[in-house]
């Protein structure tokens, strides 16, 4: 387990995390990542609505996030897969994210990951991935 | 609409979509090409969208927005009927990391299109399209006629 510390630097140290400018937040060891409402995470500026592709980065910032939490840092897992269902619009708005890891193998790792704004039962967007962990030593 | 209008209209839609929207332009995404059905961005490599500051390889995100934008403005162009879309859903395959200084580029096709629903197929690759980064497969939902005009149509 990696502690709450080597989080927030190893997000801090993800260039992309820091264009959406996405946050951390633990309630206990429970990990919800942030996305501030920032202007250029916007893609319709006529609805005005986030653009999917910052909701889907949130979400895959979440799921590898998480992964390093459960595992002893070290090399970043890559995704192999994900596949993204938007179910509403994202409002201009915080958005929050939390993952989930369903099955965690010795190479692979099975992730979900909800994406909402004002309420946790209402989400803006579902994520599901797999992702091929660094080998470790 | 005649064909050639709709046409002439998605290649004024496309660098809106792509480079005037606050994050496209954050990102850097340029329009290349649309034709009926089919679209192509390109994202040439940028920093600030790195996911793995050691190989300086961009972040999964980013090839994901690349691929969603080029399929939204593939499905607009792949409806009967002149509408703006939303995504439903959208399946990315990783096959590589996209290599470091390379411009990654993103081509879109709408297969089938019925009245309020597109399916695509997308490829995004950095020059060799046999060599793929990553593949999508996505379905859009035609939201109407009067997000499209909002959108400067």
């Amino acid at each position: 387990m990696v502690s709450h510390e080597n989080i927030e630097k190893a997000i801090a140290r993800i260039p992309y995390a820091q264009t959406l400018g996405v946050k951390h937040l633990f309630i206990g060891d429970e990990l919800t990542l942030i996305m501030p409402y920032i202007e250029s995470n916007i893609g319709n500026p006529m609805l005005p609505a986030l653009h999917g592709g910052s909701i889907s980065g949130l979400m895959e910032i979440a799921a590898i996030v998480q992964l390093m939490k459960e595992q002893d840092g070290g090399k970043l897992p890559k995704p192999i897969g994900i596949n993204v269902d938007y179910l509403r619009k994202g409002n201009p708005k915080d958005t929050y994210a939390r993952a989930i890891i369903f099955k965690q193998g010795s190479r692979v790792a099975n992730v979900r990951v909800r994406a909402w704004q004002e309420d946790y039962e209402k989400p803006i967007a579902a994520m599901h991935g797999h992702y091929l962990m660094a080998k470790k030593g | 609409m005649p064909n050639s209008d709709f046409i002439q209209k998605l290649w004024e839609l496309g660098p809106t979509l792509a480079e005037h929207t606050p994050h496209g332009k954050k990102l850097g995404i340029k329009f290349v090409a649309v034709d009926k059905g089919r679209a192509t961005m390109s994202l040439p490599y940028n920093p600030e969208l790195i996911g793995d500051p050691d190989t300086r390889v961009l972040h999964g995100g980013a090839v994901t927005t690349l691929l969603d934008q080029a399929c939204g403005l593939a499905a607009i162009a792949g409806f009967s009927e002149p509408s703006a879309c939303a995504t439903l859903n959208l399946s990315i395959d990783y096959m590589r990391a996209a290599t470091p200084g390379e411009t990654i580029i993103a081509q879109a096709h709408c297969y089938k299109a019925t009245k309020h629903v597109a399916f695509l197929r997308a490829v995004a690759h950095d020059g060799d399209e046999t060599d793929p980064i990553a593949t999508a497969q996505a379905t859009f939902m035609a939201t109407g006629l009067r997000n499209v005009e909002s959108m400067s149509w």
